[in-house]
């Protein structure tokens, strides 16, 4: 495989898990545009840890996701109470402010960015990308993932048959900061330099972008969302200067058309045979 | 130098202001975020820099990108909007998104990613007041956006088409069964947001004396914070939250250092969405209702 | 049988002006059905609103069990015995039916055994489940997805989903609206049972026949004050109770 294949393998991996943190929150029916923040501080803490303070890469992403988890859950109390769009604009502004501080850190380089960390093989980011796809997997069936659900479906109904749907929400936000975490210290380990701007707006909507047209309604559908705008691009060269407006426009003509996104349960089960459980 | 900083932000709160009430049309009438007003406010700068460079006058300039911009906005109503007017609110919201990408691709294309200056003639006289200097330009900005606000004003409180405004963003049923057509009243509501962010737009390149492709992003998205502030429920909210958040901003730049700013604005932004969220002009809020 | 399972004591509920409630007072012991009529805009679902904690009463208590829970958050008072159905049916749209009935039941045990898949971890949820999923007679569209059902059958999942909580009283709004004779007959029955197995229920219902034949005790609300209660058989011939009635659209 080549040096440029493995790379770009390894960013549908990293995107998944970007993807995947957006989807773990659109589950409970809410939005978030600020989830690059969670990447930054996932990316930031881990480099931080293997470059300055010598901690082996592993024990770092799980104490960055832990952290970013526990950050999430801490701005998710406050966070929560808002509802649909309001809170879809205070993530756009929680994602903005990270940035800022970032830009602003020396100890992590401010403006000028963070380097030094050692270059990680694409297997070792498909096997963090595999266990969490597979988590999620899990999840999809269990009951926490029902409680999401109906938080999502009707919350005050959910309330009203004994659901907590307040720690609901604020749990699947902690989940989903840990996942973005995880995905911003590989995007750290993999690219091997860092600078705020990798971690901006732009970079919460191409999360959004690849639940969206991936498919919205499972988890796999932010492996197909991320392969899609990562692979597609070079497939289509000519259309280089045009990709954004490309996606743009394919998230347009999804949401009109097809707003579960590609992939979904119905048509995985055309494609995988599949045995009907209860 | 602080009142020369206050000045600054207050050329810079009028745009804001401007900004803020074509996001504050659309969320209090249709009740979504049109995150696509970010580059419609970019698109209004370039076509007003277009016209400047052609030296055409100033008010054919503002015209153009007014133009412009509520046209583009017309067609993301019909095509982005109107189709997905029932879905629940994220949909037509993640729709404007889609528009403000490719909007913001085709500038890249057209005019390129680097800034474009204004000639240096444009620039205009300063004048000076003791230890402040206002650029002719500045009273310009200023100028262009009460005159603009001053028109809104009348249109929503005097004329028809405001009163049907009002009536759809009470209750867009009741307004149908009145006789207020929803849809035309939408169409209505994205173009005036367009052609106030696209006035913006251009205020903001005579402003900087420069456009670039990232002026939405950069400066649009923060409009969002100045709405919220000001009050998402009250459109005149954006009145007083604009000039207060550019000078805010202002100040800190000139005193904290312009990395900062950002995280100084969304984090005003935030602390009103926690404690005060419906904005510093908006009601008591007083919990009638359903509690979850 | 000697303390009531639910309690209001002089509750009023306001809206801005409008008084939705005054001055309710009333009680349910355990073990009765319990019905709750008066004409439209009497109040009846406001007082659903009120115990359930969808709405905070403005004055006044609600006891459940002898605890105060007029100031709880709704989930919770749903945890300690009282859920609702509702007028309007609210199912969860991309549930299917099986589902419903798991969704609703307390959760017990550690994090881990919800958050892995149920069929491996939950066995006693699974055959909970089914014993009402039998009790309701939905077993042929376990797999359905809720928005496809009929009307009646819809009602009958929501008071499953109810039942799966483990409610100590279920609050039914309307449980029979716009169902044919056979159906609320069906749903009368299965009320009986699920009291003779123990269980509470407090009832708004519109259908007189169906209330007659149904309730051990009936409360009359008309412009959320209460202005009768009693046996079915002494509300039939309340001369106040009719002229309520009369006076506006049943």
């Amino acid at each position: 495989m080549s040096t440029y294949t493995a790379g770009l393998l390894a960013d549908v991996g990293i995107l998944t898990l970007g993807a995947l943190s957006v989807y773990i929150i659109l589950a409970t029916g809410q939005l978030s545009l600020g989830n690059a923040g969670f990447m930054a501080i996932g990316a930031y803490l881990t480099s931080y840890l293997t470059v300055a303070a010598g901690v082996p890469l592993t024990p770092a992403l799980l104490i960055a996701a832990i952290s970013s988890g526990l950050i999430g859950v801490v701005i998710g109390f406050p966070a929560l109470r808002l509802k649909g769009i309001f809170l879809a604009m205070a993530t756009l502004g929680f994602g903005e402010m990270v940035r800022s501080l970032f830009l602003n850190l020396d100890v992590t380089g401010g403006a000028g960015g963070f380097h030094g960390m050692a270059h990680i093989s694409v297997t070792y980011v498909w096997i963090w990308v595999g266990l969490i796809l597979l988590l999620v997997w899990l999840m999809e069936s269990s009951r926490v993932w029902l409680e999401m659900r109906a938080v999502a479906d009707d919350e005050t109904a959910a309330n009203l048959i004994g659901l907590n749907t307040t720690m609901t929400k604020i749990g699947a936000f902690g989940m989903s900061a840990a996942v973005a975490a995880v995905s911003g210290g590989l995007f750290a380990h993999h690219h091997v330099y860092i600078e705020p701007g990798n971690f901006g707006f732009e970079r919460s909507i191409d999360f959004v972008l690849a639940v969206i047209l991936g498919g919205s309604t499972l988890g796999a559908g932010s492996l197909v969302g991320a392969a899609l705008l990562v692979l597609l691009p070079e497939q289509l060269r000519a259309l280089d200067d045009w990709r954004p407006a490309a996606f743009g426009a394919l998230l347009i003509i999804v949401l009109l058309v097809r707003r579960q996104g590609i992939l979904d349960r119905t048509l995985l089960r055309r494609i995988v045979p599949h045995k009907q459980t209860a | 130098m602080f009142l020369q900083q206050l000045v600054n932000g207050v050329t810079l709160g009028a745009v804001y202001t401007l900004l803020a009430l074509s996001f504050s049309i659309v969320m209090g009438i249709l009740g979504i975020l049109n995150l696509a007003i970010a580059e419609l406010f970019m698109i209004g700068g370039y076509l007003g820099f277009a016209v400047i460079t052609a030296n055409l006058p100033l008010p054919v300039a503002v015209a153009a990108g007014m133009a412009g911009a509520a046209a583009i906005s017309a067609i993301i109503e019909k095509v982005g909007y109107e189709p997905l007017r029932d879905a629940p609110l994220v949909t037509p919201m993640l729709s404007t998104l889609g528009f403000s990408i490719i909007l913001q691709n085709i500038a890249t294309n057209v005019w390129g990613s680097d800034p474009l200056q204004l000639p240096d003639e444009f620039l205009g006289g300063r004048i000076n007041l003791g230890s402040v200097s206002i650029g002719e330009l500045q009273l310009i900005v200023v100028g262009v956006t009460t005159a603009l606000v001053a028109i809104m004003a009348y249109i929503v409180q005097r004329t028809s088409t405001g009163r049907a405004l009002r009536a759809v963003a009470e209750n867009r049923d009741v307004a149908r069964l009145l006789g207020v057509s929803g849809g035309r009243i939408t169409l209505m509501a994205f173009m005036m947001s367009g052609a106030l962010a696209g006035a913006a737009g251009v205020l903001i390149a005579i402003h900087y004396a420069a456009i670039t492709p990232y002026v939405g992003v950069e400066i649009g998205l923060k409009a969002i914070a100045v709405m919220v502030i000001g009050g998402t429920s009250r459109i005149w909210g954006a009145l007083l939250a604009g000039p207060l958040i550019g000078i805010a901003e202002v100040l800190t730049v000139a005193y904290g250092g312009s990395q900062i700013r950002d995280f100084v604005v969304y984090g005003l932004m935030i602390v009103i969405l926690l404690f005060r969220p419906q904005g510093l002009l908006g009601g008591s809020g007083v919990d009638q209702g359903q509690r979850v | 049988m000697s303390k009531p399972l639910l309690q209001l004591s002089d509750v009023t509920k306001s809206f801005g002006g409008i008084k939705a409630l005054s001055g309710l007072s009333c009680e349910v012991r355990q073990g009765q059905i319990v019905g709750v009529i008066g004409p439209n805009g009497a109040g009846k679902t406001t007082l659903f609103n009120v115990i359930t904690g969808a709405y905070r009463a403005n004055s006044g208590n609600v006891y459940l069990d002898q605890q105060p829970i007029t100031h709880w958050r709704p989930y919770r008072i749903a945890r300690a015995g009282a859920v609702r159905t509702f007028q309007n049916i609210r199912l969860f749209s991309s549930m299917t039916v099986w589902e419903h009935l798991l969704v609703a039941q307390p959760g017990q045990g550690s994090l881990w055994r919800r958050v892995l898949p149920t069929r491996w971890t939950d066995g006693a949820a699974i055959a909970r489940a089914e014993e009402v999923l039998e009790f309701f007679g939905l077993k042929e569209v376990r797999h359905q997805s809720a928005r496809s059902l009929s009307y009646g059958t819809q009602r009958k999942v929501e008071m499953a989903r109810a039942l799966t909580a483990n409610p100590k009283m279920l609050l039914l709004d309307e449980p029979v609206a716009g169902m044919n004779h056979d159906e609320a007959e069906e749903i009368r029955h299965l009320m009986l049972r699920l009291r003779d197995g123990g269980l509470t229920i407090l009832l708004i219902e519109h259908d007189m026949s169906f209330v007659m034949n149904l309730c051990d005790y009936l409360y009359v609300l008309d412009f959320g004050v209460l202005i009768a209660k009693g046996l079915p058989r002494e509300i039939q011939s309340d001369p106040i109770v009719m002229d309520a009635y009369l006076g506006k659209e049943a």
